[in-house]
């Protein structure tokens, strides 16, 4: 039994963001982290392994250096890295990102007992397509938004949260979980693992590899495999600074409820 | 044989109605209602698809809001939502009947089905989105209010290179949508493919007039809204019992910030912002909320904006209509009289 987890690395976008002049991130200056809720889903998978002993290998598709985040996932206890890279896959949009990712699993090969675990969104494009969109390209079933699971035997129990409630779902493996903050907390790297993760390793795929792959045509991969295109990006304007009111006392909200009255918005 | 890249083939605006417990989900409307503008734009027929079991029943409401035609497929197999059921009959469907639009509610249920009925059909979908444009004066007239882009790389938006040729997107659904927590905005287009698929934010599109007006009472579609944030870390207790005395003065709910959702202070179904919910009150009163942009990008659109807090730095007042610098203990009873006084005196 193996679990595969897929990460993004991701700018973190709860610092300063940097913005070019042509309406373009400006990624050279941010910072990069894991993508969060796919720390929830590395955790669900070394959960598992941790009462099973089964193998945990995460994906990624990005860059050469996000193999630094591989390491990390390592030092933390996943087994195997798989680094997806190549300028063939520059570009591509979920629906694009999905077929090569499906590819590269499948190329690995999924086993009958074995789980996809992927976190619900990255917060850089927060879609959280990617990981349905993988499900449908292996051909299986998937629950997302899942906020617990529980595994007995090949069947799956995960409790989906909703809006208004949750509903709990069984599944069968092999399937695809998406996984949120309320599933768990990830544990930390430990000093035994941050040594070991350089024995580990990390398997990069390129279109080399991958190129034989049915899912893989020149015409579903990267920008011009991708059905959306981006036509425009903008920042919305700041809207200017309102009134401040001097003071904290009676006498300022008096005056605020009496501007409130008179425009009748009270 | 489908295909999903013979452009001609494919008319018409659908509209996934979800429905959970045989209860439409109020964002259906907002999604019916927007639908028949993108309808009218094209000169089209906009068609709702609902599942269920038995769900005939809430069909007709549908066309109170501007929809033409509603598909109802009714089985005991669709009374719940499941992934694989719900695909499969939507798919099917859109094989049929070949529209070109496909809008789905952005709830953790039109997330779970739209893109795996993308990935099936081989088609774009957009995630998101908070802005919908078929013609391109209204798109155009859009990006002046809501970017900061000059003038004529506004004008170059009417066309893209595609295959090394012009294609203009007069016809093209243009789907617009925050990226990287509101930093930026992106319209996307699915140029080459049917039909172009979004998921809509709830609460952003507005919905038609109508005679109904029993709704339970919810963030999303509340006239007053008091948020509380950070500040209230003092005393938590207090801070929540006087935000919630100020919104029953106002006749309004409590909302929240981020910070305190996951401090557990207050549960997940009140949270404004990026990654909670998108209101756009009369009036939003942030207390000790410092204003971060996901905060922000789920509230900067209230019609009025009034911000309570100790730090006058506090990015809040950025957006605020009336700020206050002041401990909102101290502030928010004061305000709560000066809001009945000043009541009193009309």
């Amino acid at each position: 039994m193996k679990i595969f987890v897929t990460v993004k690395q991701v700018p973190d976008t709860s610092g300063t963001v940097a913005v070019n002049p042509d309406g373009t991130l400006d990624r050279a200056s941010m910072q990069t982290i894991i993508n969060p809720d796919d720390m929830n889903a590395v955790e669900a998978a070394l959960t598992l392994k941790d009462e099973l002993g089964c193998k945990v290998v995460a994906f990624t598709m990005g860059p050469p250096p996000a193999e630094g985040m591989l390491r990390e996932l390592m030092a933390m206890g996943v087994d195997e890295g798989v680094l997806i890279t190549a300028r063939e896959f520059g570009g591509s949009d979920t629906y694009a990102t999905s077929q090569i990712i499906a590819a590269a699993i499948d190329t690995y090969g999924v086993e009958p007992e074995d789980i996809i675990l992927a976190g619900r969104q990255a917060i850089d494009g927060d879609t959280a397509q990617v990981g349905p969109q993988i499900a449908e390209k292996l051909h299986l079933p998937q629950v997302t938004y899942a906020g617990e699971i529980q595994k007995d035997g090949d069947v799956l129990t995960v409790k989906r949260i909703l809006e208004d409630g949750y509903m709990t779902v069984k599944v069968h493996t092999p399937c695809m979980i998406t996984c949120i903050k309320e599933l768990n907390n990830p544990r930390y790297m430990n000093i035994g693992g941050i040594f070991e993760c350089y024995n580990k390793q990390v398997v990069t795929m390129t279109y080399e590899t991958l190129k034989d792959h049915p899912l893989i045509d020149k015409s579903t991969i990267g920008l011009l495999g991708s059905p959306t295109n981006i036509l425009t990006s903008f920042t919305p304007p700041q809207k200017g600074a309102g009134m401040m009111l001097a003071g904290d006392g009676k006498e300022t909200t008096d005056k605020l409820a009496g501007i409130l009255a008179a425009k009748h918005i009270i | 044989m489908f295909n999903s890249s013979d452009i001609e083939a494919f008319k018409n605006v659908w509209v996934f109605c979800e429905q959970r417990n045989g209860e439409m989900m109020p964002t259906t409307f907002e999604l019916i209602s927007e639908g028949r503008k993108l309808a009218d734009e094209l000169g089209v027929e906009l068609c709702g698809i609902l599942l269920g079991d038995d769900v005939d029943g809430i069909a007709p409401e549908l066309g109170v809001y501007g929809a033409d035609k509603v598909y109802v497929y009714n089985s005991p197999l669709l009374k719940t939502f499941t992934t694989d059921a719900y695909t499969k009959i939507i798919t099917d469907a859109v094989a049929e009947f070949k529209p070109e639009i496909l809008l789905f509610g952005a709830s953790t249920i039109g997330r779970d089905l739209a893109p795996r009925c993308a990935a099936r059909l081989h088609t774009g979908l957009c995630a998101d989105c908070t802005h919908l444009d078929i013609d391109l004066d209204n798109y155009q007239k859009f990006l002046k209010e809501a970017s900061t882009l000059p003038e004529d790389r506004i004008e170059r938006t009417k066309s893209v290179k595609l295959a090394g040729a012009d294609h203009s997107v007069a016809r093209d659904l243009k789907m617009t949508r925050p990226a990287f927590g509101g930093h930026l905005m992106a319209s996307i287009i699915c140029p080459r493919f049917r039909p172009a698929m979004a998921t809509v934010r709830p609460g952003v599109m507005k919905k038609r007039e109508n005679r109904r007006t029993a709704e339970i009472l919810h963030l999303i579609g509340a006239d007053y809204i008091v948020s509380v944030g950070r500040g209230i870390s003092k005393d938590v207790e207090k801070g929540l019992a006087l935000a919630e005395e100020l919104a029953n003065e106002l006749g309004g709910v409590v909302g929240a910030s981020r910070a305190c959702v996951d401090a557990g202070w207050i549960g997940a179904d009140h949270q404004v912002g990026q990654t909670g919910k998108t209101v756009h009150p009369k009036v939003y009163i942030a207390l000790g909320i410092s204003g971060a942009i996901q905060h922000k990008a789920g509230m900067q659109e209230s019609e009025c904006i009034i911000a309570v807090n100790k730090n006058e730095t506090a990015p809040i007042f950025e957006c605020a209509d009336y700020g206050i610098v002041g401990d909102l203990f101290k502030v928010v009873p004061e305000l709560i009289e000066s809001i009945r006084a000043a009541k009193a005196a009309k």
